[in-house]
């Protein structure tokens, strides 16, 4: 808000516009305050009915610290943990960075680029269960359309794609790519669209074109909203159940779990709910140092999401 | 000479911008195809191996549609379920964000920034962390087994991002309005009602397609908080078909590809508010 906007609404504020803490308080009196209260109280309710509760009741599920010695003893939650952190790192790096390039490429104004933006964004509204469902059908089985459109190129069969963990581990990273490259893409290109023409032109009059313009002007413009979208795609990744239920279900033998369906299945199939809790928990050593950094960044430079 | 050389390096850039995008349009749409391919055809349990349908028909569609088979029996009735979930999480996601917002923003609540902040701390939960617990506290509200249980978690996951996006395009509503409604004697439900909807009425819109498609993807609570084929929702029901022994898969990708159409409809109808309400609203650096 601006200060000639205030000092339009009140000759008071004008002489204290810019001061922090903003002179806003004169908008609201008596009732005004109530009614602002009133405003706030749905979602203040939702808030503490639906995340504090929850929140708390969880940290109270997860208490005990013979659970964490459960936890760390069992070989599988090794794997799982390993497989969340190769999971959230190559996706979440490798899905930005090809995001980043591609929202270059989605700059050009010409039709049919348009046109294919449009359609390259079908992945995001579509529900990710029934994507996910079709991807797992393409890898299982060698009659899934991998291994026949493999058999139409090369003559031979296609390999057992759920069979060997690493490609399966690959597939989930792939699938995951896949729904939510998109969707970066978009927040990559609002935000070039938003570098203003006249920085580019500069750029040209200096000589700085094609990769010495992305790697020197605009990655630069971007580096903020790339590292804040990192942050919260990393955050958001680490909980991410549906990618792998879906995709590989865990197979081969349990071997490609993240922490998110490690914990479903403790809790819901094998009936140790707080050893679910836990499974999740253990990941706020690395997730709450995310958040505040996160807060931080948003914070510091005003950005919101 | 020197033209030469430029025209043909133009060739060569347009070459591959051609080449990329037909491999773009190959990655997004393969998943997509694989879906077509298996609901149009009608032998139920087996894969093609082949790359077209053998014999395409829309026998399995016809099927979906009369519930001809016993896991769909009542898919229109979780068809609506489906709705209705959708259809509330937008309202309430709308109703309570921009009330949120209008607080904070637009009558300036004293120590509004605790709350807006409090909702970004939410919007940073990986929301599977919180399931397990969410799930025993429906049970607790007695809200199990119900699609209240539901709107509930997907309103909370909405909310936040709806609350600073309409904060965001708030900004750029002049709070003159606001003033002159109300040295005209409005209340500051009647500036919310009469000046602040109708101005947001774009964002709103970005706000309440965000929730619903949210909604729609969203399957982790739908299974965990559903479970008797009543109050089912599609997404919930799909799943069930993995535990079926004669695995109609056929059957499952025409469910499937039916109830992709709402989101990927609303997608391409309000295609144009989303991205401005991205754009407005989201990561500017």
């Amino acid at each position: 808000m601006s200060g000639s906007r205030l000092a339009l609404g009140s000759g008071r504020s004008a002489a204290v516009s810019g001061i922090w803490p903003p002179p806003w308080r004169w908008m609201l009196r008596g009732s005004d305050t109530a009614w602002a209260i009133a405003f706030v109280v749905p979602y203040v309710a939702v808030f503490a009915a639906f995340v504090i509760y929850p929140i708390g009741f969880g940290l109270w599920m997860g208490r005990d610290p013979a659970l964490y010695g459960l936890l760390f003893s069992d070989p599988l939650y090794l794997t799982t943990a390993i497989n969340t952190l190769l999971f959230v790192a190559i996706g979440v790096n490798v899905q930005m960075f090809l995001a980043f390039l591609l929202s270059g490429f989605f700059l050009s104004r010409s039709w049919w680029v348009r046109s294919l933006l449009a359609i390259y964004l079908v992945p995001w509204a579509l529900p990710g269960l029934v994507a996910f469902t079709s991807i797992h059908f393409m890898l299982v089985t060698q009659w899934g359309l991998l291994d026949s459109l493999w058999r139409a190129v090369t003559g031979g069969d296609g390999p057992l794609f759920l069979v060997s963990a690493w490609i399966a581990m690959a597939a989930n990273i792939v699938s995951y790519i896949w729904k939510w490259m998109p969707f970066w893409t978009l927040v990559f290109l609002a935000a070039r669209m938003a570098i203003p023409r006249d920085i580019h032109e500069a750029a040209d009059i200096d000589g700085a074109t094609g990769y010495r313009r992305l790697v020197h002007v605009t990655f630069p413009l971007l580096a903020n909203v790339y590292l804040i979208s990192t942050l919260l795609s990393t955050i958001w990744t680490l909980g991410d159940f549906t990618t792998v239920y879906f995709v590989s279900s865990g197979a081969p033998a349990k071997l490609t779990e993240v922490l998110a369906t490690y914990g479903f299945h403790e809790a819901f199939d094998f009936g140790y709910p707080n050893l679910g809790v836990a499974a999740m928990l253990s990941a706020l050593p690395v997730l709450i140092p995310l958040v505040l950094l996160l807060m931080r960044r948003v914070r510091v430079t005003g950005v919101q999401l | 000479m020197n033209a030469a050389r430029y025209r043909r390096r133009r060739r060569l850039v347009t070459a591959g911008k051609v080449g990329l995008g037909v491999g773009l349009l190959v990655w997004t749409l393969l998943p997509v195809y694989n879906m077509l391919l298996m609901a149009l055809d009608d032998d139920a349990d087996e894969f093609t191996g082949s790359i077209w349908p053998p014999d395409p028909n829309l026998d399995s569609f016809w099927s979906v549609w009369t519930e001809d088979y016993w896991l769909m029996k009542h898919f229109w009735h979780q068809f609506g379920n489906s709705i209705i979930l959708g259809l509330a999480t937008m309202v309430l996601t709308v109703l309570i964000g921009s009330l949120t917002s209008f607080s904070l923003g637009r009558m300036r609540l004293r120590r509004g920034w605790i709350v807006s902040d409090l909702a970004l701390l939410t919007y940073l939960l990986p929301t599977a962390l919180l399931a397990i617990p969410f799930v025993h506290i429906m049970h607790r509200y007695g809200l199990s087994d119900s699609l209240w249980a539901v709107i509930a978690a997907e309103v909370t996951f909405a909310t936040p991002y709806a609350i600073l996006i309409l904060h965001q395009y708030g900004r750029l509503i002049p709070m003159e309005l606001d003033e002159a409604a109300k040295i005209d004697g409005a209340s500051p439900f009647q500036v919310y009602r009469l000046v602040y909807i109708p101005l947001m009425a774009p964002a709103l819109v970005a706000v309440g397609v965000y929730a619903l498609i949210l909604t729609w993807n969203e399957y982790l609570y739908q299974y965990l908080l559903l479970s008797s084929t009543d109050h089912m929702t599609v997404a919930v029901m799909i799943n069930q078909f993995f535990d079926s022994d004669e695995a109609p898969w056929n059957y499952m990708m025409a469910i499937a590809i039916i109830y992709s159409l709402p989101p990927v409809a609303i997608y391409f109808g309000l295609r144009r508010y989303m991205v401005a309400g991205l754009a407005s609203g989201g990561v500017k650096g």
